[in-house]
């Protein structure tokens, strides 16, 4: 029997999460939140499927913390394991009610009655009676029952179906959708001023700047945190960038120097080492010695629209709308910050742009709930982020870089791996390390700075050591990481975290060692899996991709990497086809991944190919650029994205397992997109570059660098 | 700051805003005549997710000035008659976040009024200047390639 998920641990009672509505539809209660991934979509068609009733038959209900169970963060790739397991439990425990009801009622066995469209039949197919009729038949507020999944009997909305995105016709006819477009009467607009690193103060002469705000607009000021508001958003917009252009900072945080180069400074940074893994060989460990280095910069959210957030402080308590991936982790820590009771908070989650991560959502809830409480007349305040400070102080995605060494002999066969890692911390989110961490609080007097951010847990499936272990047969692994602890540069969890790098480390490594000896690249690493899984990935993308019938063309090369997410999570293989003439150019990939069990199978899709190109963009572009001034990527033009000129073919497809856990999608793709691509960078010019991004710099001193 | 009364034509009607006149037309447009569709994304006229018609041209809203579009023809999603690229959209299934849809939309209907037959490289191309950080650019060209036969 399938072990009960997280989220039910915590939320035991059916009524938590559904209510039969006097209408006779379901609401359904969700803790995960949409982040433009689908997961309402597809968490709705698991309740569709088991409940066996037509699509309008089940409405979702706003989500606040009034309302939903508290399913934690939305993150991590868990949302269709966790969520997903409560609401199929949960639905066919409901329709096993129904059904034993109508037996009741009828006196016909259980076993000679099937559920459709809402109601009960008998095996003639004469309706014995409508979930609505047997209403009072049916108690909801009971726990949640250990049951078997119901799945396979007659879940036709898994199979290869797929529910249309519920959000995406509003968002394509234009209705307003976005916690962007949200207003309220008397609504006061703010926009916050912020310093160009969050390691700062207001500098000298910064008063007599902010003495000149132009009415009808003012200040709020506390400490080094310096908002200016308005009744029109215009206003208060005009105004701020109009002050931010001279307010002095007063800049506290030791900026890495230009004259050394990042991945040096991360090494020579104080840190927490810690050892993940320390298996000896058993065998001789022979072999020819490899030793390479591998670095990738910090890299931005860079979401689409700037964060937002609403708040109001009305008779000792306080609301407030949030895009934040966790409605409960941020009330506790809203909380902790504004001395407040968690009872006196309610926290409603509404749509933003897409979120790959720890972004500036929770930063923004605090700002406008400090404005709010602030507010004269118990006026509701909305703050918007401008778009310098989305890329400029929202935290980022550390720089990382790692050493790696092996023996691999004659064979191929390789042993006495050893891998070092050295990155900030992947953990920065508020409510999670003891200290409430919005970025407006560390800047009111008295408070601050933000301390360097801690790490995931192996429980949480690690940060910096996610996927460091390599997941090969090798003989002896050895694997440690430094957690820094200084943090000029903000950073925390972004998609996948140090899965990115370190798939793209171990996997370039691994391209290295099989070109290096000759072997074919996809064999290599068939050779060394015992999993049945991830062979059947490699083995479906080289067939794909058409692996065996490549030639060498010049200018163009083909590569391959794997990677099991977390280790434990969704598999997935890619084999990226470039172009290397004047430009990188990525011009297909072919991505196959193995999610266990498929829900929504369009969605999947969707995420893979999204997730695909995002990395492709991280891949050829992406930097965080800075100076001893703080950060200077602050716009589109100096933090650029992939376009759609850019875009490459994407082929992805998925091997559906129903009869394994289901598993997420979000973040499996980033890592072996990124190694694919620079194997296949390698296999075009025959020049290794292990610094991302791979842009034309990054290439031409690697071709300077290597030995021929 | 001054506050005038602006005469702006949108969606073939003439509206009277009064407002502050170096007000981004994106904002008059969002809170004074509650046309939401098109978006805030940088304020600086790099992304497009606030892009409305201006004289059937796809323009940056974000950082033009409302009293400079007085006088001329402007048409936001709201506006246009675009439903069988919209459906097609959905269709499709041509959206993750869905934050960029509204500015690609608008360029994408532009492109379509010039004419048909384009290739999904020369689709690409006439989107350049709007971006999509999830990723469903594939989807996007996709539905603007199909939607020339609808």
């Amino acid at each position: 029997m399938a072990r009960k998920s997280a989220s039910l641990t915590g939320n035991p009672r059916l009524s938590q999460w559904i209510a039969f509505l006097t209408d006779g539809r379901f609401e359904l209660r969700l803790g995960k939140v949409e982040l433009g991934q689908g997961i309402l979509t597809a968490l709705k068609q698991i309740a569709l499927s088991e409940l066996r009733v037509p699509e309008e038959a089940v409405v979702l209900a706003a989500q606040s913390t009034d309302a939903v169970p508290n399913e934690g963060l939305t993150a991590g790739s868990l949302s269709i394991a966790n969520a997903g397991d409560a609401v199929r439990r949960v639905c066919v425990q409901i329709r096993k009610m129904f059904v034993a009801a109508a037996a009741s009622a009828s006196g016909i066995p259980v076993s000679s009655l099937v559920v459709k469209n809402g109601a009960v039949l008998d095996d003639t197919g004469r309706v014995v009676a409508t979930y609505q009729a047997l209403r009072e038949h049916v108690n909801f507020d009971v726990d949640v029952v250990d049951a078997d999944e119901g799945g396979q009997e007659a879940s036709g909305a898994d199979n290869g179906l797929s529910l249309l995105r519920l959000d995406l016709p509003d968002k394509v006819y234009g209705r307003p959708t976005f916690i962007q477009d949200m207003g309220f009467p008397d609504l006061l607009h703010a926009r916050v001023i912020r310093p160009p690193v969050h390691e700062a103060r207001l500098g000298v002469g910064a008063e007599d700047v902010l003495a000149q705000v132009r009415s009808p607009a003012h200040v709020h000021r506390d400490g080094s945190f310096v908002a200016v508001l308005a009744d029109t958003e215009e206003d208060a917009y005009l105004e701020a960038a109009r002050l931010a252009a001279v307010i002095p900072w007063d800049v506290r945080a030791q900026m890495p120097p230009r004259s050394v180069r990042l991945a040096t400074w991360l090494r020579e940074q104080p840190a927490e080492a810690a050892v993940l893994q320390d298996v000896k060989p058993t065998g001789a460990a022979e072999g020819q010695e490899f030793r390479r280095t591998y670095f990738r910069p910090y890299i931005a959210h860079a979401s689409i629209a700037p964060s937002c957030a609403l708040a109001e402080w009305a008779n000792g308590r306080l609301a407030v709308w949030t895009h934040s991936q966790s409605i409960f982790h941020l009330r506790a820590a809203l909380a902790q910050a504004l001395d407040l009771d968690v009872s006196a908070i309610v926290v409603h989650h509404v749509q933003s742009a897409g979120c790959y991560g720890h972004n500036g959502a929770d930063d923004a809830a605090f700002d406008a709930a400090l404005l709010a409480m602030n507010a004269e007349g118990g006026r509701p305040v909305r703050v918007l982020w401008s778009r310098p400070d989305e890329l400029g102080a929202a935290p980022v995605g550390s720089a990382m870089t790692a050493d790696v060494t092996a023996r691999m002999d004659a064979d191929g066969a390789v042993s006495d791996w050893s891998y070092e890692v050295w990155s900030n911390g992947f953990l920065g989110r508020p409510g999670f390390s003891g200290n409430p961490a919005f970025l407006g609080e560390s800047h009111r007097v008295g408070r601050g700075p933000l301390p360097p951010s801690a790490d995931p847990r192996p429980e949480g499936g690690y940060g910096i050591g996610r996927n460091a272990v390599p997941g090969y047969e090798l003989d002896g692994v050895r694997i440690r990481q430094h957690r820094l602890l200084t943090m000029p540069i903000r950073t925390s969890a972004l998609r996948c975290l140090g899965a990115h790098f370190n798939v793209f480390a171990v996997e370039s490594f691994m391209d290295e060692m099989a070109v290096a000896g000759g072997f074919d690249p996809a064999a290599f690493r068939l050779a060394k899996l015992a999993d049945e899984r991830a062979k059947q990935v490699i083995q479906r993308a080289a067939e794909l991709a058409g692996w065996s019938e490549r030639r060498a063309e010049d200018g163009f090369g083909r590569g391959i990497a794997y990677a099991r997410y977390k280790n434990v999570s969704a598999y997935c293989a890619v084999v990226a086809e470039v172009e290397a003439t004047e430009d990188l150019k990525v011009r297909r990939l072919v991505v196959v991944v193995d999610a266990g069990r498929v829900v929504n199978l369009d969605g999947v899709l969707n995420q893979l190919q999204g997730g695909a190109l995002q990395s492709v963009s991280w891949t050829l572009k992406e930097e965080v650029q800075f100076d001893q001034s703080g950060i200077t990527s602050l716009d589109w033009e100096q933090y650029p994205i992939l376009r759609f000129t850019e875009v490459p073919r994407v082929e992805a497809s998925v091997i559906d397992r129903p009869e394994e856990p289901s598993l997420g999608v979000g973040e499996c793709v980033n890592g072996p997109v990124t190694a694919a691509i620079a194997n296949a960078l390698h296999n075009a010019l025959g020049v290794r570059v292990r610094d991302l991004p791979l842009n034309k710099d990054n290439i031409i001193r690697a071709i300077s660098d290597s030995p021929d | 700051m001054a506050i005038k009364t602006l005469r702006l034509q949108v969606n073939g009607e003439v509206r009277e805003v009064t407002a502050n006149p170096k007000a981004p037309l994106l904002f008059v447009l969002r809170n004074h005549l509650d046309l939401k569709a098109a978006k805030f994304g940088c304020g600086q006229g790099l992304c497009g997710a606030c892009f409305v018609l201006l004289d059937g041209h796809p323009t940056q809203s974000c950082d033009l000035p409302a009293e400079a579009a007085e006088g001329i023809d402007i048409r936001t999603l709201e506006g246009l008659d675009s439903k069988p690229l919209q459906d097609l959209f959905i269709e499709l299934q041509a959206g993750q976040c869905g934050y960029c849809l509204s500015g690609i939309l608008v360029s994408a209907t532009a492109l379509l009024k010039k004419g048909r037959g384009f290739s999904r490289e020369e689709i690409a191309k006439a989107l350049d200047k709007n971006l999509c950080r999830c990723g469903t650019h594939g989807r996007i060209v996709e539905a603007v390639f199909r939607a020339q036969e609808a």
